[in-house]
């Protein structure tokens, strides 16, 4: 599924690249590649989309974006796919996925996660996504975050077993 | 108080970030700027506390499995079940949320008998029901998150 190789690098880079002007060499070093083998390696797994992205990774609340909420639908089977590529598509979404329901207690099988400012900002956005998605017969709920008690970055255990 | 520079680091780069050698000195080239610009600036960034990281946003499920897991637990329990589930190595994201579900946290492990087996610890050490509610598609395409870092 993945070269033991390409899992050595992301464990290694999960954590983050140095701010270095060299950032790869240590790493290319203990691999024993150079670095021009860890950046095409790189630049493989993202084609590949195993890298979904590489970049910055920002942190949203402390940058303003405070209202985030989580927002999960009962859609027909049928039409899940569909609409979950839909929702996708629109500007202030920032994940979009769907999951097993759990009977009654818990119906919903496509969930999305909309960042913004404020808690209005966020609902009007939500009453966009409803009119321009086409869900306004679907049941939902809308669950705001309150405290956050942990947030860190996947951190992928460096081996199978 | 965040510069242009700062801002431009943070819109422009959570996805086109140089697959090269020296990235920083192509960001560096790009705008303008020195590359010791550059690095002082996301050291800033990052020190303040307004980056995590940069590096990769890997597929979920592909190297180790993760899910997501929710739980309905009493008010005035949440803070110290928020303690026993951080404690955890394994979760990475814990959240608390309006709604009777109301402790949000995502469990990442090397494969699903040990992702099973914390679960199954969480809810002897917590006393309460974890609803797993793993992935079945993803239909997001990650492009970023663009900031409106103007108001």
């Amino acid at each position: 599924m993945i070269e033991p190789l390409d899992r050595q690098l992301l464990t290694a880079i999960q954590q983050g690249l140095a701010i270095t002007p060299r950032p790869y060499t240590e790493l290319a070093e203990k691999l024993a590649l150079s670095e021009q083998d860890v950046v095409t390696r790189i630049s493989n797994l993202k084609r590949s989309g195993l890298i979904k992205r590489f970049g910055i990774i920002v942190k949203h609340r402390r940058l303003g974006y405070r209202a985030n909420a989580m927002v999960v639908w009962d859609i027909p089977d049928a039409l899940v796919d569909e609409l979950g590529q839909r929702i996708s598509q629109q500007p202030f979404v920032n994940l979009c996925y769907q999951r097993p329901r759990q009977g009654e207690i818990w119906p919903y099988n496509l969930f999305c996660m909309i960042h913004g400012k404020s808690r209005e900002v966020v609902e009007a956005q939500l009453q966009t996504l409803i009119s321009e998605c086409g869900l306004e017969t679907f049941n939902y709920e809308v669950l705001f975050s309150r405290r956050c008690f942990k947030q860190c970055g996947a951190i992928y255990p460096a081996s199978q077993g | 108080m965040l510069s242009d520079l700062h801002k431009h680091l943070l819109n422009d780069y959570q996805r086109d970030f140089p697959c090269s050698e020296q990235p920083y000195r192509e960001i560096a080239d790009d705008l303008g700027v020195s590359e010791q610009q550059v690095l002082s600036a996301l050291t800033e960034l990052s020190e303040q506390q307004f980056i995590s990281r940069v590096g990769p946003v890997i597929r979920p499920n592909h190297i180790g499995v993760s899910c997501l897991v929710a739980m309905a637990v009493p008010p005035e329990q949440l803070e110290s079940i928020a303690e026993i589930v951080n404690s955890y190595q394994e979760v990475n994201h814990n959240y608390e949320r309006e709604n009777r579900f109301n402790l949000w946290f995502v469990v990442i492990a090397a494969n699903q008998t040990h992702l099973d087996q914390v679960l199954c610890d969480i809810e002897q050490h917590t006393g309460h029901t974890a609803m797993p509610l793993p992935l079945i598609r993803d239909y997001f395409i990650n492009l970023g998150f663009e900031l409106n870092l103007h108001d």
